[in-house]
């Protein structure tokens, strides 16, 4: 076996099987804490606050947006463009295809990937930046922080070598950091991915349930 | 012997309920929450970082409670333990300079609520014994007098024959079947009793009938400021028996920030039931009286006006419409300040800050953005600030930045400005 085939077929399954059950696992202990049960009167709905609480955190404020701009713009920047280069590669798509989802549909035409590839990378480059360099990331940002960051750059740069499917080392460098990523994800800070919708729908709940809508 | 650190992690634990631990487990370190936060803004001192403030409780939970961390302690990559030392390094950060304003909240991506998760925080400290001496001492007060400021019914009773006297009304205790039993904030009760006159006149006006319990008359709940679920028990279980007992139909919770949240939905959760009666606040009360015509307005104020939030009332109590309603039949004049309505900016005193000592300094300084939201009004004569602990962190605040500007009460500025029996309404 060669070692692409070896990081694209036995180690890919495994990162994938750890990404699922570590992803899982670590969602259920949350919610299996549980809370106590308000018994206040309530003012309005927790559930239709958790729901406003999601949607209504995806829009930043007016008022802070200036204050906030390289988050903002970095922000999207980067999970949006991230977003549609692994949902809508070329390759990305084959290989979702032909090893897991037995379908495909529509992907970007090449100049549109590498345009979000240069979004997607200026958006991680200038939330980095902004963590070494703004005295408040720097004050509250620990190892985790760094190693998801540059370890999802390492993921995203090996990708764009591997592009031109030039030499299969390429393509092997990229998928053995993707295992690597999907291993270190469920078990690190880049979870947010997935706790975002708890933690808004928490707070979401607790004041919709008091008629408030923050 | 079981060591302070020890006996805070373990409160910690115990109150990380899934909310918190949602909270830790979404936080990116992304320091935007600095951006909203009053303290931070006014000293530019990153440690006034929101989410920097939690980071003991979150470190404990870490280590002893969240998924994985049976693993990470074995693999040797849990966070260290929690030391004493180290809890009252933070000690200012979570009493002196967090208002539990939730600001932060709003500008959160992860919608993370501070504020609430460090009244879970406090409640750690004080079991430790690690909460501010200020805030202990009016615990005491509270003890022998059931008021943060020792303030004994003598002392109301002499209020309210003072009330009774300027008004021509007379102010009942202890009535039985009563609408409304009315508290109040013993700042309110010292500093500013022509509030008991001003609810006097305008119950009167409105037909309906009210009275003050001999002793549940402390609206102020020292327990959830300072993070005692016993002694906030204590103090709600005082209000709500006497409640019961005059057999009312509603509790009205003053102009004080907190003393709302803390009787109206911690309240039944710090019983385990709930109460055989309503829980209003007094805003909501003026303003429905108004709707239902029995508060007419009369001939406005003509100063010119701006209105204060308090973020208990306002961001966490959803009373967002109702001052505005009231401000704008009462003055001609009414101007919006910079930020306001719900990403206004705390008096600075919120919290239990404005009664720790040790935090006197920078809340002086933190309230230089309320100066500067003061200052941004042409022309300004008066600010309605419709929390008795705004007020006097107002006051302070104001003769240390030598501005002179009127702080009034919204109760007493929509009594002053009811029409006439006789005449048109305004």
């Amino acid at each position: 076996m060669s070692f692409l085939n070896f990081v694209e077929g036995p180690l890919f399954t495994f990162a994938a099987a750890v990404f699922v059950l570590a992803a899982l696992w670590r969602l259920i202990g949350i919610i299996r804490i549980g809370r106590t049960k308000d018994i206040s009167p309530p003012k309005g709905s927790a559930a239709v606050g958790f729901i406003k609480g999601n949607l209504r955190h995806f829009i930043p404020r007016g008022i802070f947006a200036k204050r906030t701009m390289v988050h903002l713009v970095g922000g999207y920047g980067f999970h949006l463009g991230l977003f549609v280069l692994v949902f809508f590669g070329v390759y990305h798509i084959d290989f979702l295809n032909e090893r897991i989802l037995g379908f495909s549909w529509p992907a970007l035409p090449r100049w549109a990937f590498l345009l979000t590839s240069a979004i997607a990378f200026s958006g991680l480059i200038m939330l980095w930046v902004r963590r070494i360099s703004d005295p408040v990331m720097r004050l509250i940002s620990d190892k985790d922080d760094h190693i998801g960051s540059w370890l999802t750059f390492l993921v995203m740069l090996s990708g764009c070598f591997a592009l031109e499917q030039a030499h299969d080392s390429l393509r092997a460098t990229h998928m053995l950091l993707v295992d690597i990523w999907l291993i270190y994800f469920p078990f690190s800070r880049l979870m947010h991915g997935f706790t975002f919708f708890l933690s808004r729908g928490q707070s979401g709940a607790t004041y919709g349930r008091k008629g408030i809508d923050l | 012997m079981t060591s302070k650190a020890e006996i805070a992690v373990e409160k910690f634990l115990e109150k990380t309920d899934s909310e918190a631990a949602s909270f830790f487990e979404a936080c990116v370190h992304c320091g935007i929450c600095a951006e909203a936060c009053q303290f931070h803004l006014a000293t530019g001192d990153p440690k006034y970082t929101p989410t920097y403030k939690l980071r003991p409780m979150e470190r404990a939970y870490k280590r002893e409670k969240a998924p994985f961390s049976s693993l990470k302690k074995m693999l040797g990559l849990a966070p260290k333990p929690v030391t004493e030392e180290e809890l009252i390094e933070w000690g200012p950060l979570v009493y002196d300079s967090c208002n539990m304003c939730a600001r932060c909240t709003l500008v959160c991506p992860m919608g993370i609520d501070i504020a609430g998760t460090i009244s879970k925080m406090r409640a750690g400290y004080e079991a430790a014994g690690l909460a501010p001496e200020g805030l202990e001492r009016s615990v005491e007060f509270v003890k022998k007098t059931t008021s943060p400021m020792g303030v004994t019914i003598k002392a109301l009773s002499a209020q309210i024959k003072h009330q009774e006297k300027a008004t021509g009304l007379k102010i009942e205790v202890d009535k039985q079947g009563a609408d409304y039993m009315c508290t109040f904030s013993s700042s309110e009760i010292m500093g500013y009793p022509e509030v008991l006159g001003a609810y006097a006149k305008l119950f009167d006006r409105a037909g309906v009938s009210w009275t003050i319990s001999s002793v549940a008359y402390e609206a102020t709940n020292v327990g959830v400021q300072i993070g005692s679920a016993s002694l906030a028990k204590e103090i709600v279980t005082r209000v709500v028996e006497s409640a019961e007992a005059l057999g009312v139909k509603a509790v009205i919770s003053p102009e004080c920030g907190h003393a709302y949240g803390a009787i109206r939905f911690a309240g039944p959760n710090l019983m385990g039931r709930q109460y055989k009666f309503e829980v209003v606040h007094i805003i909501e009360v003026i303003d429905q009286l108004r709707r239902e015509g029995k508060l007419p307005a009369g001939k406005k104020d003509a100063r010119k006006m701006t209105l204060h939030d308090p973020c208990q009332i306002v961001r966490r109590g959803g009373l967002l419409k109702e001052p505005r309603r009231l401000l704008d039949d009462s003055c001609s004049n009414f101007t919006e300040m910079k930020y306001a309505g719900k990403a206004n900016f705390c008096c600075g005193g919120g919290g239990g800050v404005s009664a720790n000592e040790r935090a006197e300094e920078l809340r002086t300084e933190a309230f230089s953005l309320k100066v500067d939201q003061l200052n941004g009004v042409d022309g300004l004569e008066a600010v309605v600030v419709p929390c008795a602990n705004c007020r006097s962190v107002f006051e302070d605040g104001l003769d240390a930045y030598e501005m002179d500007l009127e702080v009034l009460g919204l109760a007493e500025l929509v009594a002053e400005t009811l029409a006439e029996p006789d005449e048109k309404q305004g």
